[in-house]
Parts: C-alpha cells; sequence; structure tokens
C-alpha cells in the first residue's frame, strides 16, 4: 500500500478474559499489533471490540490475561498512565467536554504535556503564558490538519456530529500518542465525511507514523486502510490476518451471516 | 452598534487569549475601575459600604472559591461555611499568637490552613459523586461546626466560645473606617479574582472543565483525577479561608461559631447557582443579588405602607430564594452571567433585530 | 471466601458497631440499666429516623431525584396537622392533611419535575434544595412559626419494665413504641406495595430507566405524582409521630437532614435498609453522644455535648468510601 516502515511489535494482548456480572464480552483474545501498522478490529454488533479498546486503555480490568505495551506487562492500568505511556483514544459515543469550546477540547489533550505551577497559572504572566501559547501553536496545527479553523472557539455541543468526531480525533492527536485507538471513527458520517475521516486517518499514519487500531463496520475502509485485521465474534477471535486472508475465511463469513455455530 | 468587533482582528495568539479581547469591553472594565476606584469611595454612604459594599465583596470572593469547585470542577460541596470557619479561626489564632505578622501575610497562611482541611475533607470525591459527595461535605460542616465550638483552643479558651478581633493594622496604618475596608477589599478581591481568571485559562482549569463534564474521558486523556479533584478542593478552600477570615476581621469583628453554619454554606450555593455557575463574571452578579435582596425586602413593604414582622420578612425571603433556585435552574441554568452575555450578543445587533 | 472478599465492609462495620456498643460497658462505669435505656433510646431515635429516610428512598426509587426537600415536608405536613387539629376533628384534620401533601405532589411535579426532567442529578439535587427553602418560609407564613402541638392521644407516662433484672428498671415511652410499631406497619404496607400490585411494578420500571419505561406505556408524570403523595404521606406520619414527640417547630426540618446519612447508610433504594440504617444511626449516634462525649470531656477537656450533630455524618461518610452503594443499595455499572 504506502512504502511505510512496519516496525517491531509495539502491543500484545495475551489471553483477555473479560465478563460483567453474568455476561462474558471477552474469552481468551489474543494478538498483537506491529509498530506503524494500521490494524483494524470487526465484528458483528456486541461481539466485544469496544471492550478490548477499553481494556487495552485501561478502562476496563480483564479478569484474567495480560497486555504488553512497549514491553511493559501488566493486567491493568489506570487510564491515566496508559496515557502517558502514549496511547490515545477516540470514543464511539464521542465523550467531548460539552462545556469548552472546541479548541479548549483539544487542548485537553495536550495537559500531560503542560507542566507549569499553579502558582505560575495564577500570575500567568512569564513562564505559564508563554507554555500556553507554545502549545497552542501546536494545537492550531491539528486544527489546520482536521480543517476546523472556523470551529474552534464554538461551544462543541454546537457542532455537527460530523466536525464533533473531527474534535475527537484532534483531541487524541494532541496527546502526540505512539498508539491511537479508533472506536468507529467513521460511524453516523455521510460518504464525504467518511473521505475525509479515511484521508485524516492515513496521514497521520504517514505524517506521524503512529500506529492505528481501529474499529470498523464499514466493509470498504477496512480492506482500504488496514495492513492487518482481527475479527472478534461473541467475545471470541475467529480471524486473524491480512484483509484477503480474513475475507476469505469461513468462519468469519458465517459470523456476518449468522450462521449457527 | 456600539458593541461590534469590527476591525478588531487579532494577529497573534497572545492578543486573541487575552481575558478582554474586545476593545468596547476593556473600555467598559477601566470605566467600572474608575468608578469603583474614584467615585464610590466619594460619593458613598456609610450605609452602602457597611450594608452591601464590604459584605458583597467578602462574599464574592468566597463565591468564586465555591464555583471553581462546584461550577468549573463539578464538585457539590455544602460545607463552604465550614472551610470559611477554618480560615476566619486560622487567622485569628495567628494574629493573637504571632502578632508581629502583617496581615497579609495572616491572610495567606489563614488560606492555606483551609486548603489543607478543605483538600483533606475532598479526599472522599475520589471515590464517591454528586449527593453522596454533598453528604460528605456536609460532615465537614458540621464537625467543623462542633469542633470550633467545643475546643477552647481555637477561641483562646473564651467562656462564651465567642471571639473577638482588635483593630486592624497594615503597614503602621489603622483600617477602620468603612471607606479604608472597602478599599482594601476592593485590592484584594481584585487581584485574587485576576489568578481565579487566570487559573480557569490555565491547565489546570482546563483540567477540572474536563472532570466535570465527563470524568472517565478525561481520566483517558492523562487528566488524573486526584490531581484535578484535590488541586479543585485546595484552590477552593483558599479562597473560601481568606473570605472567612476577612468576613471575621473585616465585617463581623467579633463572632461566633454559629456566625458560619450551614445557612452561609447555602448562601453561597445559592450566589452561584443564581449568578451563574463556571462563570468568574457570574459570582459577583450572584452576591450583589444575594445581598441586596433582603435590604430590599426590609424597605419595599415599610415604603408602600405594608408592615411586616421580621419573622415574615424572613419567611418571604427563604421562599423567594427557593422560587429563584428553582426558576434558574430551569429557565437559564447558566445563571445571571449568561443573561449577561445573552444582553451583549443582543447590543451587537442593536438597533437591528438580527 | 469470596463472600468475605466482597462483603468485608459490612462486616467490618459490624465488627466496629459491636465495639462501640461493648466498649461503655466495659471500660465505662454505667450501671447496665442506664445503659440499655441508652440504647434503647437510640433505637426510638432511629426509627423516627426510618420514617423520614422512608420518603427518600421512595423518592429515589421511582424517580432518581434525591428529594433533599424532605424534611421540610415532613415539617409542612405536621404544622398542617398541628393547626388543623386544633379546629377539627382529627380524623378529619388527618385526611384533609394527605389531601394537601397531594396537592403539594402535583404542584411539584409540574413546577419542578416536569421542566427538569432531562437535566442531571445536580441540577436536580439543587432544585430540591430551593424547593426545601421555598417549603420552609411558604408552610411557616401559612401556619405560623411558634410551637404548636400534635395530640396524639398517647400518655406521656411512661412505663417501667424490668425492674427486678436491672437497678431500677428500664424506663420506656410508650409514644416511642407506638412509633416503632407505626413504622413497622408502614415498612410493612410499602413492601408489598411495590412487588405485589401494578402500581409498584411501574415505579420499579421507571426507577431503573425513564425512558425505557415510557416507551411501554408508562405514564411518567402521573407516577411522579403517585410517588410524591406516597412520600408525602409518608412525612406525615414521620411528621406526626416526631410532633408529637418534640413539638412541632422549624428545627423539625433541620433534624430531618439527619435522615441523609441513613439512607446513605442503608442505600438509597431499598426500603429494608433504610431501616437498618435508622436504627444503627440512631444507636451509635445516642451512645456516641453519652459515652464517647464523656470520655472526651474527661480526656480532653472538650466541653461535652454535641457529637450527635456530626456522628451520622462521619460514620455514614467512613462508609461510602469503602462501600459506595450503602448496605442494601445496588452497584451501579458504567459502561464507556
Amino acid at each position: 500500500m504506502n512504502a511505510r516502515h512496519i516496525g517491531e511489535r509495539i502491543l500484545a494482548v495475551e489471553d483477555i478474559t473479560l465478563s460483567f456480572g453474568g455476561v462474558q464480552a471477552l474469552a481468551g483474545v489474543s494478538f498483537d499489533v506491529r509498530e506503524h501498522e494500521i490494524r483494524a478490529i470487526i465484528g458483528p454488533n456486541g461481539a466485544g471490540k469496544s471492550s478490548m479498546l477499553n481494556v487495552i486503555n485501561g478502562v476496563y480490568q480483564p479478569q484474567r490475561g495480560a497486555v504488553t505495551f512497549l514491553g511493559e506487562k501488566r493486567r491493568h492500568m489506570e487510564p491515566h498512565r496508559t496515557a502517558k505511556q502514549g496511547i490515545a483514544r477516540t470514543f464511539q459515543n464521542l465523550a467531548l467536554f460539552k462545556g469548552m469550546t472546541a479548541l479548549d477540547n483539544i487542548m485537553t489533550g495536550r495537559n500531560l504535556k503542560m507542566k507549569s505551577s499553579l502558582l505560575a497559572q495564577a500570575i500567568r504572566l512569564g513562564p505559564a503564558e508563554r507554555e500556553e501559547l507554545r502549545h497552542r501553536e501546536y494545537v492550531e496545527r491539528i486544527i489546520d490538519f482536521l480543517e476546523i479553523q472556523a470551529y474552534r472557539k464554538t461551544p462543541v455541543g454546537r457542532l455537527p456530529y460530523g466536525l464533533q468526531k473531527r474534535v475527537d480525533l484532534g483531541r487524541a492527536l494532541a496527546m502526540e500518542p505512539r498508539l491511537l485507538l479508533l472506536d468507529e471513527p467513521m460511524a453516523g458520517m455521510n460518504v464525504e465525511e467518511r473521505r475525509d475521516m479515511c484521508r485524516f486517518i492515513l496521514d497521520v499514519n504517514d505524517e506521524f507514523g503512529t500506529t492505528i487500531v481501529l474499529i470498523e463496520h464499514d466493509m470498504g475502509v477496512v480492506m482500504d486502510l488496514s495492513d492487518r485485521v482481527v475479527v472478534l465474534d461473541y467475545g471470541k477471535k475467529i480471524g486473524d490476518g491480512t484483509p484477503d486472508e480474513v475475507r476469505n475465511n469461513q468462519a468469519v463469513i458465517d459470523a456476518y451471516l449468522g450462521v449457527q455455530h | 452598534m456600539i458593541y461590534r468587533e469590527n476591525g478588531q482582528f487579532k494577529t497573534s495568539y497572545r492578543a486573541d487569549q487575552q481575558i478582554f479581547p474586545i476593545l468596547q469591553d476593556r473600555a467598559f472594565m477601566l470605566g467600572l475601575s474608575a468608578l469603583a476606584l474614584v467615585a464610590v469611595p466619594f460619593g458613598a454612604s456609610d450605609y452602602m459600604f457597611r450594608a452591601i459594599l464590604i459584605p458583597a465583596l467578602i462574599l464574592s470572593l468566597g463565591a468564586i472559591g465555591l464555583n471553581l469547585l462546584v461550577g468549573y470542577c463539578g464538585q457539590i460541596s455544602l460545607g463552604a461555611g465550614g472551610i470559611m470557619a477554618v480560615g476566619a479561626y486560622a487567622a485569628y489564632n495567628f494574629f493573637i499568637r504571632v502578632p508581629q505578622l502583617n496581615f497579609l501575610v495572616v491572610l495567606i497562611l489563614a488560606g492555606l490552613c483551609a486548603a489543607f482541611v478543605g483538600m483533606l475533607f475532598g479526599i472522599p470525591s475520589l471515590r464517591i459523586k454528586g449527593l453522596y459527595l454533598a453528604v460528605a461535605t456536609l460532615a465537614a460542616q458540621f464537625f467543623t461546626d462542633w469542633l470550633f465550638s467545643r475546643a477552647g483552643w481555637f477561641t483562646n479558651y473564651t467562656p462564651s466560645g465567642s471571639v473577638s478581633t482588635p483593630t486592624l493594622t497594615m503597614f503602621g496604618w489603622a483600617i477602620d473606617t468603612p471607606t479604608e475596608k472597602y478599599l482594601l477589599l476592593l485590592g484584594l478581591v481584585f487581584v485574587f479574582a485576576l489568578c481565579a481568571k487566570n487559573l480557569v485559562r490555565g491547565h489546570v482549569g482546563r483540567a477540572w472543565m474536563a472532570t466535570r463534564d465527563m470524568d472517565v474521558a478525561a481520566e483517558v486523556i492523562g487528566i488524573r483525577p486526584m490531581y484535578a479533584k484535590l488541586t479543585a478542593f485546595g484552590v477552593s478552600s483558599f479562597y473560601l479561608g481568606v473570605a472567612g477570615a476577612l468576613w471575621g476581621f473585616v465585617y463581623l469583628g467579633s463572632w461566633e461559631p454559629l456566625a458560619f453554619n450551614i445557612n452561609l454554606s447555602f448562601s453561597l450555593l445559592f450566589m452561584i447557582i443564581i449568578g451563574g455557575l463556571g462563570s468568574i463574571l457570574g459570582n459577583f452578579l450572584g452576591t450583589a443579588f444575594i445581598v441586596i435582596l433582603p435590604l430590599l425586602l426590609n424597605r419595599i413593604p415599610a415604603s408602600i405602607g405594608v408592615h411586616l414582622s421580621t419573622a415574615t420578612v424572613s419567611h418571604l425571603e427563604s421562599m423567594i430564594f427557593g422560587g429563584l433556585i428553582i426558576f434558574f435552574l430551569i429557565v437559564e441554568p447558566h445563571g445571571l452571567a449568561r443573561l449577561w452575555s445573552i444582553g451583549k450578543e443582543k447590543l451587537r445587533l442593536w438597533p437591528f433585530p438580527h | 471466601m469470596k463472600f468475605l472478599a466482597t462483603q468485608w465492609p459490612v462486616a467490618a462495620l459490624a465488627v466496629l458497631l459491636a465495639l462501640g456498643l461493648a466498649a461503655p460497658l466495659a471500660i465505662g462505669d454505667a450501671p447496665v440499666g442506664f445503659y440499655i435505656e441508652v440504647l434503647l433510646g437510640g433505637l426510638m431515635a432511629g426509627v423516627l429516623y426510618s420514617l423520614v429516610a422512608l420518603g427518600f428512598v421512595l423518592i429515589y426509587k421511582a424517580s432518581g431525584v434525591f428529594n433533599f426537600a424532605q424534611g421540610a415536608m415532613v415539617l409542612f405536613a405536621a404544622l398542617s396537622m398541628a393547626r388543623m387539629t386544633e379546629v377539627m376533628p382529627f380524623l378529619v384534620a388527618l385526611l384533609l392533611a394527605t389531601g394537601i401533601m397531594v396537592l403539594l405532589a402535583f404542584a411539584i411535579e409540574k413546577a419542578v419535575l416536569r421542566p427538569l426532567v432531562n437535566q442531571d442529578g445536580a441540577v436536580l439535587l439543587m432544585a430540591t434544595i430551593g424547593i426545601s427553602y421555598f417549603l420552609d418560609g411558604f408552610g411557616q407564613t401559612l401556619w405560623g412559626s411558634d410551637i404548636y402541638n400534635i395530640d396524639l392521644g398517647i400518655s406521656k407516662e411512661p412505663i417501667l419494665i424490668l425492674d427486678g433484672v436491672f437497678q431500677g428498671g428500664i424506663l420506656v415511652s410508650q409514644e416511642d413504641i407506638i412509633a416503632a410499631v407505626t413504622a413497622a406497619v408502614l415498612v410493612g404496607a410499602l413492601a408489598v406495595f411495590f412487588q405485589r400490585t401494578p402500581v409498584g411494578r411501574a415505579l420499579r420500571a421507571v426507577a431503573d430507566d425513564h425512558q425505557a419505561a415510557q416507551s411501554i406505556g408508562i405514564p411518567l408524570n402521573r407516577i411522579w405524582v403517585i410517588v410524591w403523595s406516597v412520600a408525602g404521606f409518608v412525612a406525615l406520619v414521620a411528621g406526626m409521630v416526631w410532633g408529637s414527640k418534640l413539638g412541632v417547630q422549624f428545627s423539625l426540618s433541620l433534624v430531618a437532614l439527619k435522615a441523609l446519612p441513613v439512607v446513605i447508610l442503608g442505600g438509597l433504594t431499598s426500603v429494608p435498609g433504610a431501616v437498618i440504617g435508622g436504627l444503627i444511626i440512631g444507636v451509635g449516634e445516642k451512645t456516641a453522644e453519652v459515652f464517647l462525649g464523656q470520655w472526651l470531656a474527661k480526656t480532653y477537656a472538650l466541653a461535652g455535648g454535641g457529637i450527635e450533630n456530626w456522628f451520622a455524618y462521619v460514620l455514614a461518610l467512613l462508609f461510602l468510601l469503602v462501600r459506595p452503594e450503602g448496605l442494601f443499595g445496588e452497584r451501579h455499572i458504567d459502561r464507556v
């Protein structure tokens, strides 16, 4: 596809088992992700895809299994620590900060990198203001990249859905992540918006070398964008490989057609 | 027509990020400052100082503090009165036990004590929210009520339990006339309000608002909930502590523990709800409202010939406050501050309808 | 073993309470008869708290609203009852008072709940704070702010029991016994109401998920009026029982604030929790006031008394930290 150098293994999940009360969301799922690649997770609704992302960035704690990221193995890590390690994500249901403008939402993505003390911020003049301006410049580059300049001062609650999704992506990008988890980034978008979002995702992977794991239902997008695909069904992994391999996998076809198995 | 931004282009991020980016706003603030600094000290009566300006300035400082916690960080607190009490008693104890200290230093120390206690009582917020947190803050309120009325050490073992402060002196100057008190408070409130606005514009303010809006997403971005919540409790309590010390020293002069009871907590809550949660300007509007309304209720019936007993007046006050809270929550949850900015929006277009 | 792992806060609470209850007997020098009187007094206070807490639980269970104004409702109901019994027979007054509380429920639903229907908990909580201030002022404007009496026809003479077993015997007030019986009957009736009647089921559905309940045709507004009316009636009962004991006065609504920790301890959605929480808080509070207060006064020269004001809150707070859903409440799982 692109002349990209796909690197070594950056993330590995082993034997992840997760249940809520009586409902089992994931059962013994294992796969890995290599640096700089675009890995898609697909499967019918309720297969456990979002739960998988939540386990990777620490929102859920699996009953069994481990996640290894950048060589560090753990069963559970607090979400803010995974963020510090370099994992960022977008959400299926957006989860934007409704009380703030688009600009401020993306600026929150820089919070990890902003270090000025309370007192410095209270005074503002001097080091705190310089830091704020420096990060503002970086965020403005992201705003340019996502083409949302006109909306930066609008409260996000008032933006149309497609633009809100871009702000969500911008917020994740502001963290300068090594691994970006995208949860159905194109859900609810029309054809043009999808094309734009595809372009953004490819550009992010190309320019910044960010490794991307994405959940997506649109098969065309999945086949075009991804290097490798994982298929989940009822919490189990039923397919793992390149888009072509997965497309021809009988178990995958059965799962989508709803054949009893 | 007057309030147009035409021609005011910003060519740097710094200019874009100012507190008052619009020229007309800056002019308005300048005019207001002139009024406050020059016209008021000469023109206002003693009554205006004692009954309105002085309490309103101190309470707006407290309101700013509470608003940082409740409005910006979304942590509900019904214990603001207790925190103010901590500030007042801390200031009293520093003042009489270490008399050499400058009053400003005493204020800062009182604020720090209150911040420490506030953070302590804020620890539950790491595990609980909403009404459970409200109950936890009530625990703080009732506990401090009890502590300051029973533990004699805080009141220097006065038999009655109440405390009296000597005249304030600063840099050799006695501050005992209403005008002097007003100017001191004006200066303090200005500095503190500016600092609050700066904090809210900075990354800690964004951390607070993110925690308020969606704490799970905030954590995923890397904002540590403990950092956001405890700093909110800490800074908020600092402001409340300073306000408490000022309330005791500058306004009351002498007080008993009941002066900081749950009614004060509710009054502050009403101020920030009516004024506007999550707004610095709102604190001033809400405080002015809450301070002036009882005075009006006392004056108006008498002036139109209807005589009401003080008990009736206070019942009416309760009804009006309760009703107004509900009204604002339904009609304009962002309070008077939102009404103010809507007014400015209309002013942009005036005299055209759209 | 797993049972112990999840239930350890409850076990810890039980151990703590047992120790706290045993301590005055072991370390202190109080006679056993006196100790049992304090205990019984605590239980009775606990029953009163439970009556108020029941109202909280009802409203929370069915509308997800935490009704800060429950105490004000108790006061309002008690005031209406007290003033009306001055001019009319008891039963007529009772009927009218119930009618007034139903009207109040209508008013609250129309003026406050309906406009705020989609707001989150904090907003509704503050709205109920507004209602409580309004009701306090309104009640006293309407009915007056002196101290009034409710005569339930119960003798104020305490009964002396067990004077053969314990030195001096134990004094038990008849009013307290009636209160306990009333509470038991009320709890039983409410339990039946929730579990066996269609309205009760509808209430539970609404408590779980407003939108889902609406979508199967449950009329939300009518349900809320019913719930607030029932809670209003419970408030009336609480007001009468409490008012006849303490006299009907403004401080009633403040005392009712104490029911908050009861509900926290018992679990916001549990009727038995309200009862058990009330009893625990009542007993804990009284023994702490009497015995802990004495000990603190002796050891630290702290002027005695007043512990009652914060003990309940601190106990609830500590329990909250380890078990936020309370003794019998339900755990919420938030999906992201």
